[in-house]
Formats: C-alpha cells, structure tokens, sequence
C-alpha cells in the first residue's frame, strides 16, 4: 500500500480505494489589502456622479456636481467663511470633548477600581446613557442661557458616556494576575494604577475615543442647527433654507475631512501607544 | 529566613478548600507541594506570600532577611505575569521603581539580574517577541532583581512545552544551587519534584490536607547520575501511589465554582 515515490500522473479516476489525490479545499477566506482598487472605484464614482449632472439627468439643484461642490469649496475658503465656521465649532468639540472625556476618564476608573463607586455610577450611567444627549440641549440652555456654554456642555455630556464604559471595561478588563504581580512586590496602589492597570485599559480608551469622536461630531452640528450664528451646523442650515446646495454639500465634505482627520489623529495615538501589541 | 505556615481552614464559603496545613520553610530549602489539581496548592502559595487571607490561619517569618533584600517573599507566576508594554529590561526593574535607590544601583540590580538568567542580549525585547521559556527567565530575573529571601514558585514551569521544560529547569537548579534561595515550589509534575525538592509535600484532593511529607535524601547535584536513578525511582513510585487515586477521584469531580 505504502510506496516510496510517487509515480505516473494523478487525476485518473482509479477503480475504488485506488490511489487518488487530496482535493484542495483551503481556498477562499483570505482577504488581502487593494488599496488600487479602492481609488479607482472611488474616482469612478465620482465622475459618474460628474456626468450625471452635466448631461442633467440629475437636477444640479438637488445634488450639485463635484465640482460646483469643489468650487463653492474655494469660494468658501477664499472669503474666510469656511475658517470662521470650522474653527467656531473645532473650539466647541474641543472644549466639549476635553471636559467630557476628562471626566469620563476619572469616573470610569473610580467606577473599575471600587465596588462602592461601581454600585452607585452603574445604573445611573445605564439610564442615562442611551438618552440622546441633544435632547438635554433646551435644558442646558434653560440653565445656562443661550451662548457657547450649553452647546459645549451637550458636547461633553454626549463624550462622557461612552468614555466612561469604555474606560471602565478597560479597567476591569485589566488581567488580575498583573495586579496580584504588582501587589506581591509591594508596589503602592497609585503605582498600580498608573503602571499596570492605565497602560492595561489603554486599548479601551482609545476605541472608546473613536466613539465619542463621532458623537461629538454629531453633537456639534445638531447643537449649532439648533441656535448658532457661526460653525459647521449653522452653516448648513442656512444653506439649505435658501436652497444653495452647492454649499450645503461643501459642508457636508467639511464634515467627512473633519472626521477623517480626527479618526487619522487616534490612528496616529494608537500606533504610537499601542506598538507593544 | 523561615516561614511557618499554620493554615487551620480556608473555605470560599461552604467550600473548604484547605484544611490543617502546617509547614516550616528550613532557610535555604525547597519545598515542593504537589497535589491533584484543584486541591488548593496555588491558593495556599498565595496565603503563604500574602496575597490571599485565610479564613482562619496565620503565616510567619523568622530570622533576618539578607541586608540587600527589597522583597522577603517573592512569586515567580505560571504565566509569567510580565507586562507586555514593557520591554524586558522596563519588566525586570518594575518592582525596583517603588524604592529608594540611586539610578546607579537600579541600573546595576537590573543588569545583574539579566545576566544570571542570560538575558542581557534580550534587554530591550518585547515580552511578544520571546519564547515562552525565555518569558518565564524575565520572570525569574524580575524576581531575582530584589534579592529574594523565599521565592514563591507557582507551577512556574507547566505553561511551557516538555523540551523548554527540562532544559528550564535545569539552569533553574543551577541557578539555586548557586543563590541558595529558599523556595516553595508548586507542580503537578513527579519529575520536576524529584529534581528539585529537599522535601516533597503531597496533599490530599479538595479539602486540601497533608496527606505525607517526603525527605528526599540525594543532594540535587548527584541527581542526575546513575547511582540516583533508583532511589529516585523508588521515590517516584511512592508519590504515584499517593496521588493516584486522588487524582482519579478529583477528575471525576464536578467542578462547581
């Protein structure tokens, strides 16, 4: 039965417990990056939507033409609108997201640390978190009166939420055996905090960044849609109450390089954090 | 040093876990425990370093600790508990970081350590980037840099395949035999007791009792000669008698935890 070489070609069908060849059946389930392939559909893309528009088989009154877009773009830019606006609402994600996850951050880690602080945060946290944070606008603005502070304070209660979770998963996800490692060389708890159980949730905090980025995003444009004269949101609206929706697009790719950049700057944290992965 | 340990009951609730365990550490003696699995070792080794309280017990040190000593009781883990955003040199000098010593001294305890465990080449590795058995080495070496006085081994050596086992464990001997360190030693594994041990303590399946302590009398250098391989034979079987029927008994156990 057993030979030393193989010999004659495979394939022929033999007569029954004949030699025959192992099929090959691993194929399949093995992705691998095109990074051509996303451009090139992305360009087609746009110029189908390029022609779309100029043969008019789409009104340019609803969806202008890349570049009617590119162009309300440069005149934006060109007058200071664009500046003006995006930087009104990077200072209200900034500051909102600074306070928001600063504090989330310090919640989240009581809440991970201590049973006293885990029973009391826990089921406010749970009922509060899937209220959509806009609606608590109108109620910060009842409090605070109209201006900057109710929008920012909308942004961080919106960023709170999800950094507190994901800090807090990341806290008590950190291994135990680290933490007994550390008590049993009589490492103080503020050491162990800081040296194995911050650099443990890490990966944690990070996704849960990626996440209340987003919210913030979506925070900033509801908040300025609701009563802003300047930023992102504010801009949009007005665009689209008189009907210019050439600018209203602009915005709209604002809002998706806006967002991009800020998923590239927690890329960045993430390679430089996380290499030890 | 010595320890006395005097475990009188450690239950998790109506589970009792360990019962009527007395033991003295000799200074410079290993004391290896061996037992079913499930039968309390590790949690007896964590009520011994302090890491664990029994319900009803109390563990004692005795005599001076060497001068230079930064940690009386220290572990060596099974699965190396290294911290793997740090590089070998950053893991070993952790438990340093605490106490106050001159950045010259930190610098030369670390240095020292890596190279009684041979890993001074290995100095600014990845955890990720090591074998499991050069893993459990920073783990030695982490536990060297305090200059010990009792080192606490849980199975150190049972999360590694066979080979890095036997080749482990011997420059783990040579090592203590050089360091005289004392040491409490935890393994299901005969061959590695037999190695190692001065004497051998079997404990019974859960609750965990002392079922007999075993002198073995052969110096660990002559061990591996010829002359030894039947004493230790003999000895072997003995423990496979012991341990056998409980270990069959606590296999068949329903875990309930």
């Amino acid at each position: 039965m057993l030979e030393d070489t193989v010999v004659g070609t495979a394939a022929a069908p033999a007569q029954p417990g004949g030699r025959r060849e192992v099929a090959f059946r691993g194929g399949g389930f093995d992705l691998k990056p095109k990074a051509m392939h996303s451009w090139i559909a992305f360009a087609i893309l746009i110029a189908l939507w390029q022609v779309a528009v100029s043969r008019r088989w789409i009104d340019p009154v609803f969806l202008p033409s890349p570049l009617a877009i590119c162009e309300a773009l440069w005149s934006l830019a060109r007058s200071g609108d664009l500046w003006l606006n995006l930087s009104t609402s990077l200072v209200r994600i900034g500051w909102g997201w600074l306070f928001g996850s600063g504090l989330g951050l310090v919640v989240g880690i009581a809440m991970g640390l201590w049973s006293m602080t885990r029973a009391v945060g826990m089921p406010l946290v749970s009922a509060i978190y899937p209220v959509p944070k806009i609606a608590l606008l109108p109620l910060f603005i009842l409090w605070m009166g109209i201006g900057e502070t109710p929008k920012i304070v909308t942004i961080a209660s919106g960023v709170f939420f999800p950094t507190v979770i994901a800090t807090f998963s990341g806290v008590d996800g950190t291994p135990r055996n680290l933490i007994r490692m550390g008590q049993s060389f009589n490492m103080p708890m503020l050491s162990i905090i800081w040296k194995i159980i911050m650099p443990s949730s890490l990966p944690g905090i990070l996704a849960g960044f990626r996440i209340s980025m987003a919210t913030a995003l979506l925070l900033v444009v509801s908040a300025e849609m609701i009563g802003a004269q300047y930023g992102v949101g504010a801009f949009l609206l007005t665009a689209g109450n008189l009907m210019q929706t050439d600018d209203l697009m602009a915005g709209v790719v604002i809002l998706s390089v806006l967002g991009l950049s800020l998923g590239a700057i927690l890329t960045m944290l993430e390679k430089a954090f996380l290499s030890w992965r | 040093m010595e320890i006395i340990a005097d475990v009188k009951l450690h239950a998790y609730g109506t589970l009792t876990v360990l019962q009527d365990i007395k033991l003295h550490l000799r200074p410079g003696e290993i004391l290896s425990v061996i037992g079913p699995s499930g039968c309390g070792k590790s949690t007896l080794l964590g009520i011994i370093g302090g890491i664990l309280k029994p319900t009803d017990g109390a563990i004692y040190m005795e005599g001076e600790a060497p001068p230079d000593c930064l940690n009386p009781l220290t572990f060596i883990f099974q699965d190396f508990a290294l911290l793997p955003w740090r590089t070998v040199a950053q893991n070993v000098a952790l438990p340093l970081e605490h106490h106050k010593l001159s950045s010259a001294e930190r610098k030369a305890r670390v240095m020292d350590a890596l190279q009684r465990t041979k890993l001074d080449e290995f100095a600014d590795a990845l955890p990720k980037q090591l074998s499991g058995g050069m893993r459990q080495r920073v783990g030695i070496a982490r536990a060297l840099v305090v200059r010990p006085a009792v080192l606490l081994m849980d199975e150190p050596l049972s999360a590694l395949d066979a080979q890095t086992r036997d080749l482990l464990m011997e420059d783990f001997l040579d090592l203590w035999l050089r360091e005289r360190v004392a040491g409490i030693y935890i393994t299901h594994n005969f061959h590695e007791c037999l190695r190692l041990a001065d004497r051998i303590m079997v404990l019974s399946r859960r609750p965990g009792k002392i079922k007999e302590i075993i002198e073995v009398r052969i110096p660990q250098r002559e061990r591996a000669q010829k002359s030894a391989q039947a004493v230790l034979a003999d000895l072997g079987d003995r423990l496979w008698s012991l341990i056998r029927d409980e270990a069959s008994k606590a296999e068949r156990e329903v875990v309930d935890a």
